[in-house]
């Protein structure tokens, strides 16, 4: 009896729920309508069987439950009855699988106009390619990846040299336009999803793989990970803006070619020195920092990373927040650095000072701080050496108040929240692990330790 | 091995053979622990299982904190989450469940469902489960070494399982490479006996359509098994070999962390293909033991027979088939050739008849019933109910085109916990309920029976049907939290709350189960040979527990299928599979007439001498 | 995978099919009395340990035809490059075949009863053996020596895994072998040792199958 009973409830708790719950699509943003449809018309066909099996079995359950009935009924078999529901089953599959596969004929065949684009995927970030005014884009390789050629375009390949390379986990997309996806990965499993597209597709080390899609609605959406590609696979997202024709060619028009990205002018250090002045007021003359000033050390840290910051700071991706005291001191300092020549030549001169490391001054258990360090070293390096492939600044030997100031920051949204802080979001939900100080303390006493 | 005179080796008719040469220990180590009948192994099986399936449970716990309590747990890191995602998975899959069901079923059930006196190799039977206990200890090895164990995923994919950057990729993935490799070898021992015990030795009159479902389940899984298990044991070598001796098999050339990697040419799809070759079956391989126990828990607790068994028989033969040519259906969005789509679709969705006969067969057998609802009736049922739950979302995810936004959400983790972690788990439940009495001589308690099952049922459907909504909003899985996204409602965060808490309750409730297991073996009320009334050989035993050896003097003869309940005009609601026909009586009085009994002349206790020839 | 999917389809339609037979037009609630049915039916006529050693056989194919797959799938890899096999292999063929046929010759002098040749032929099989697993080692070390192969070079790396692969499921049969011999050389009379001799004699059998099988991929792949 209780059976039935609970049987009922789950079948009809099961349908509300299903109509009731506000969980569902995303509403869609791409032509993939017959992806839904499909899904749909699945609900439809699955749904009917669901409720009419389990209400028959509550039934039965009920109606012929024992000491209501004094005998079972015996019945070995009955093949005109097993006949029919294999018959009304088959009807069902095929209701189902038919127009599935129908969508799958569109789904692998791209249509002959679509705009191709390339994305990047790598741990733990993915950036895009677009074919430059000859259309196509440039061969490529793993073997050609460096710090200076991070996409692997191949060097001596005319067609690769005026591809346009986005740098960046943002992606906008004309409206309206079908585009094809040419998916690839540098180093393991990758898959680019976008949840209001539907369709999804791995990036394979080795392999090139296509998604294809029309957007067709304008609009800001998330870029998600969904293949298992490490320690910061929930941290690997990015973002897509779809948006007019006009907006978007604007938009892309604002990043380099391949040959403008490799024929980047190093930094004259003697013409940075002058510079430095205002910079080692606070910094130190040997950018060794001071705590009294809250001026982290500078020597021996990256210059890419110094000159992200520095750019960050200029166009207000950085020190804005208002809760961001510090911040706010230095973007005005950096806003005396008149253009990115400026700041090359500058960021050339501190890598000439002499690197002595920071003295420790947090007080924490290194031995629990090593733990968590598992997952900082992922990027940042086991020894905290810094990577640049990862955009993970060095973290031995630099100020210790520092990073734990900025590891808060990030864990309230004061830092990385910026849209434009493009690697700050990732950074961000990174230190989400580090829930009080304590953990923080301990995890910047291990660094502390590291040679 | 046994080995036979000139003579014998010539055609033998089974029911000679049947007794291998039993050997009988004396000392209690030789009965507890080194022993070689496959009851006793079988319990070591069961116990074994069950206490990693703990572990397992425990992890699955504290994956839920971190789900549903974000940043509170700060032992919870975005490794250690994985971590424990892998081993939650690998061990529940792999070392509970195959080896619950075949090792711990299996060797129970086959020999006493047979009419046999044991497997047929006794001596591999025993080797096998030692060697899957050492598997086991490997596994569990990997939580002490440097970097704790792998955090690849079960499924172990290439090029990031070997990788730094993914947690373990140094001693945790070859611990678990290495530690399957022996489980299959393990299992290879275990099932070939499996499978001759099946061919070979059953005892006579015991025609392959007189075997009870529970034994051709375990017997198709079996031979899935060992036909699918090479596949994992090849990649498991082949991966070892890539992250040891640093050959490219799966691994293409890379750039690791901004380093260039010696690696060349490997293909991590070719991983993946071997790896679903064996994972496709290897879900079966815990499917078809379910659907055969729970086809004979309804049927007895029904008083029926099982509806349409030939079909049933049929249908297990054809899923069995099938499993083979679906594997690529957890690869659509891998990357692989999009047209195999196409293929694999229609496959994986025919594979949906034959499944949906059997619950229509299961559901068409309490119509027209007397049933009785005991606790294993109580697990059935609501096996019935979940698995059809489960198996319908399999039809979502094996249509290419809706399978495309659902991959790698919660919506497929939803679906095959509801269809595997639930379905068979709650057959797992309800046949510990039912054969207990047989192996303890006495019965679980009914009302903490009950209460498990309640809580167990309910409680496990609250956990995983509204996931699969969650996976419609487009949450990912193996993810250690979502963030802050554009989309995500908060209210996705009070769900996993609430699927956290539910999660935690029924993992709590367990241990009343655990409880129950010890307590009734003190205090459980004596069952008596036969206390549900069923037809099958195993319940027909003379002593309860059946001592080594099974069947005392003589073998039982069969004269009638598994099935024989409420035959119209038979005395008793069942006729036990031994009962000669021609008299009605039924019960269990009855003896066989002389005409029936094996080679005369034999101690009417103990066990008789082995036949001769065996030296 | 195609290669593996065939032979596993081929495997599974005997199996399915033989079951079928078995079970088809049979109504199994009829009941009968035991003794109207050949006893236990669908059993083969063979011992245990033959059907064992049968089911056993059939997983090691497995293992086999899924290795050949993975190599055929690699191989359309482009970065493909051909090994000079060492001459050694044709040499270790024929030794192997040699140890099929001793093997052979042992079966029938055992069904012959005659205890004397047994004994010859099952130390002339395990020394043909042996020297085939000399020989492969002989052949890898060729290979490591030319110097110009590296474990990343996929053709070798194949290469040694196959041959292992091959070379560990003969190590086994040995292993069954030196019992056999051990038994006959102690004077075993000819009813001890006749059931291993038959089954060893199988095993070499097949073993020299999948070798040849093997040693055929390897070449025309290096063609
Ligand atoms: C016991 C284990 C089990 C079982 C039985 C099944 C059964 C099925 N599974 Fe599932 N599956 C898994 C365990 C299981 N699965 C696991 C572990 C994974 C994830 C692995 C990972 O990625 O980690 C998975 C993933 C998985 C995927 C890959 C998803 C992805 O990663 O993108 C797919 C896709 O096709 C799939 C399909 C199916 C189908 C079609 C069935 C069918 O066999 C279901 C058939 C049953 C029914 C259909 C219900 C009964 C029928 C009726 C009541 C009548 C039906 C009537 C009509 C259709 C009209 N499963
Ligand atoms: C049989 C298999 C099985 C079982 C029983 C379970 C049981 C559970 N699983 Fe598991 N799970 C997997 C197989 C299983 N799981 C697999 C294969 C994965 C994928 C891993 C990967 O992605 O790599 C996974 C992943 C997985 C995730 C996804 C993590 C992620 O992707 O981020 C989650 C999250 O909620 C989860 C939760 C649970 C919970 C709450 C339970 C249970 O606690 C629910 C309640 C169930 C019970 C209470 C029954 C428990 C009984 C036992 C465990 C046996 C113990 C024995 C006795 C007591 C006799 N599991
Ligand atoms: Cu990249 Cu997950
Ligand atoms: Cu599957």
């Amino acid at each position: 009896m209780a059976m039935a009973v609970v049987l009922v409830l789950l079948v009809v708790g099961s349908v509300l729920f299903h109509y009731l719950s506000p969980w569902y699509f995303t509403p869609i943003a791409s032509n993939w309508g017959n992806i839904d449809d499909t899904v749909t018309l699945t609900f439809w066909v699955t749904g009917f069987v669901f409720v009419v099996v389990n209400l028959f079995m509550a039934w039965c359950v009920m109606r012929y439950r024992h000491g209501k009935v004094k005998a079972a009924h015996y019945e070995p078999e009955n093949k005109k009855l097993e006949g029919w529901l294999i018959g009304l089953t088959t009807v069902g599959v095929v209701a189902m699988l038919a127009p599935g596969l129908v969508a799958w004929a569109k789904f692998v065949d791209v249509p002959k106009d679509a705009a191709v684009f390339e994305v990047v995927g790598r741990q733990w970030y993915f950036n895009y390619r677009f074919p430059g005014a000859d259309g196509v884009l440039g061969t490529v390789d793993a073997r050609f990846v460096s710090d200076t050629n991070p996409f692997g375009v191949n060097p001596d390949d005319p067609r690769g040299k005026d591809d346009v390379l986005v740098a960046s986990p943002v992606l906008h997309l004309p409206m309206g336009k079908p585009v094809k996806a040419e998916l690839r990965s540098i180093d393991v499993l990758h898959d680019f999803t976008v949840p209001q597209f539907r369709a999804k597709m791995n990036m394979v080390p080795g392999l090139v793989t296509y998604v294809w899609y029309t957007p067709t609605r304008a609009g800001t959406y998330d870029v998600f990970c969904e293949q298992l590609c490490g320690i910061a696979h929930y941290a690997m997202r990015g973002k897509v803006i779809v948006e007019e024709e006009g907006a978007f060619r604007a938009w892309l028009a604002g990043y380099p070619t391949f040959v403008q990205t490799s024929a980047q002018v190093a930094g004259d250090a003697a013409a940075g020195e002058p510079l430095y002045a205002v910079c080692g007021a606070c910094h130190g003359p040997q950018g060794e920092g001071n705590p009294a000033l809250n001026a982290p050390k500078l020597s021996g840290q990256g210059d890419w990373y110094l000159k992200r910051q520095l750019l960050h700071f200029k166009s207000g991706a950085r020190g804005t927040h208002e809760k961001d005291v510090f911040g706010k001191m230095m973007a005005p300092m950096a806003a005396t650095l008149a253009d990115d020549a400026a700041v090359n030549n500058v960021v050339a001169y501190i890598r000439t000072l002499p690197d002595q490391p920071a003295p420790a001054t947090v007080k924490g258990n290194a031995k629990s701080g090593h733990d968590s360090f598992e997952n900082c070293g992922a990027c940042h390096g086991a020894d905290g050496r810094g990577i640049r492939a990862m955009n993970a600044p060095r973290l031995k030997g630099m100020s210790d108040w520092y990073l734990m100031t900025q590891l808060k920051n990030f864990r309230h949204g004061i830092r990385g929240a910026h849209k434009a802080d493009i690697y700050g979001p990732q950074m961000a939900s990174m230190a989400a692990m580090l829930h009080d100080d304590q953990v923080t303390a301990d995890l910047v006493a291990y660094i502390n330790t590291l040679k | 091995m046994t080995y036979v005179t000139h003579d014998e080796s010539a055609f033998v008719p089974p029911f000679e053979v049947e007794e291998p040469e039993l050997y009988h220990p004396k000392t209690f180590i030789g009965k507890y622990i080194w022993s070689q009948d496959a009851k006793v192994i079988a319990v070591q099986y069961s116990i074994t299982a069950i206490a990693v399936g703990l572990v397992a449970l425990v992890l699955s716990g504290i994956m839920r904190l971190q789900l549903g309590f974000p940043n509170v747990f700060s032992f919870i890191t975005p490794s250690t989450y994985l971590q424990y995602v892998t081993m939650h998975g690998m061990i529940m899959v792999i070392y509970l469940l195959t080896a619950l069901f075949l090792g711990g079923f299996g060797n129970y059930l086959i020999p006493l469902m047979v009419g046999a006196r044991d497997m047929v190799f006794p001596y591999v039977n025993m080797v096998s489960y030692w060697v899957y206990l050492f598997a086991v200890l490997l596994l569990m090895a990997s939580f002490f070494v440097p970097g704790g164990p792998t955090g690849a995923g079960w499924t172990l994919y290439p090029p990031q399982a070997i990788l730094d950057g993914t947690p373990g990729a140094s001693w945790g993935i070859i611990l678990m490479l290495v530690s399957l490799a022996f489980f299959i070898i393990g299992f290879t021992m275990g099932g070939l006996n499996y499978v001759v015990t099946v061919l070979q030795a059953r005892t006579r009159g015991m025609t392959m359509m007189r075997l009870p479902l529970t034994i051709w389940g375990i017997f198709m899984a079996t031979i899935l098994a060992l036909l699918a298990f090479p596949a994992l044991f090849v990649s498991a070598i082949m991966m070892t070999l890539d992250q040891t001796l640093g050959t490219s098999f799966f691994m293409p050339a890379l750039v690791s962390k901004g380093q260039q990697l010696a690696y060349n040419g490997g293909s991590p799809i070719l991983f993946q293909h071997l790896f679903w070759f064996f994972g496709h079956p290897e879900v079966y391989i815990v499917a078809l033991p379910a659907f055969g126990i729970v086809s004979d828990l309804i049927s007895v607790n029904a008083r029926k027979n099982i509806f349409g068994y030939r079909m049933m028989v049929w249908a297990i033969l054809a899923i069995g088939g099938l499993s083979f040519m679906v594997w690529a259906h957890h690869m659509y969005v891998s990357g692989m050739n999009p047209y195999f789509g196409f293929f694999f679709a229609t496959t994986t969705l025919i594979i949906a008849v034959p499944t949906a006969l059997k619950v229509y067969n299961w559901v068409l057998t309490l119509w027209r019933g007397d049933i009785h609802f005991t606790v294993p009736m109580l697990f059935a049922i609501g096996f019935v109910f979940t698995f059809i739950n489960g198996g319908l979302t399999g039809l979502f995810l094996g249509n290419v085109p809706v399978d495309i936004p659902l991959s790698g959400t919660m919506f497929v983790v939803a679906h095959f916990h509801m269809v595997m972690a639930v379905s068979p788990i709650l057959v797992v439940f309800g046949a510990i309920y039912h054969w207990y009495p047989k192996v303890t001589g006495r019965m679980l308690n009914d009302t903490m029976g009950k209460f498990h099952f309640w809580v167990t049922f309910i409680g496990t459907y609250a956990i995983y049907y509204p996931m699969h909504y969650l996976g419609f909003l487009g949450v990912p899985r193996r993810y250690y939290a979502m963030g802050t996204t554009v989309f995500i409602p908060e209210s996705a965060q009070t769900l996993n709350e609430a699927i956290t808490i539910a999660a935690l309750i029924v993992g709590a409730v367990q241990v009343v189960f655990i409880y129950n297991l010890i307590w009734s073996y003190f205090n459980g009320k004596p069952s008596g040979p036969n206390p549900w009334r069923a037809t099958t050989l195993e319940w027909q035993t003379p002593e309860t527990p059946p001592k080594h050896g099974n069947f005392g003097p003589t073998l039982p003869a069969v004269y009638r299928w598994a099935y024989d309940y409420s035959v119209p005009g038979a005395a008793e609601d069942f006729i036990p599979q031994n009962q000669p026909p021609g008299k009605r009586t039924g019960g269990l009085e009855d003896k066989p007439d002389a005409s029936e009994l094996g080679p005369p002349g034999l101690a009417t206790s103990g066990i008789p001498k082995p036949l001769g020839g065996h030296s | 995978m195609t290669t593996a999917l065939l032979f596993l389809s081929a495997v599974m339609v005997i199996v399915v099919g033989w079951l079928v037979r078995k079970t088809i037009n049979v109504a199994p609630w009829v009941e009968q009395r035991s003794m109207e049915i050949a006893g236990g039916d669908g059993a083969l006529s063979l011992l245990p340990v033959q059907v064992g050693l049968g089911a056993f056989l059939a997983v090691a194919t497995s293992l086999f035809a899924l290795l050949i797959s993975a190599y055929h799938m690699r191989m359309m890899e482009d970065d493909w490059t051909a090994l000079v096999l060492p001459n050694v292999l044709w040499l270790n063929i024929v030794v192997l075949i040699l140890a099929s046929i001793a093997m052979q010759w042992t079966l029938v002098a055992a069904r012959q009863g005659r205890m004397d040749n047994v004994r010859k032929g099952l130390i002339a099989g395990g020394v043909f053996s042996f020297a085939f697993l000399a020989g492969q080692l002989w052949a890898w070390r060729q290979l490591g020596a030319s110097g110009h192969f590296t474990a990343a070079d996929p053709a070798y790396a194949f290469f040694l895994l196959l041959t292992t692969m091959h070379g560990i499921h003969l190590l086994g049969g040995l292993w069954v072998w030196a019992r056999t011999t051990v038994r006959a050389v102690r004077g075993a009379e000819i009813g001890k040792v006749r059931l291993s001799v038959e089954l060893c004699t199988v095993y070499w059998h097949y073993l020299l199958l999948v070798w040849a099988v093997l040693f055929a991929v390897l070449l025309n792949a290096h063609q």
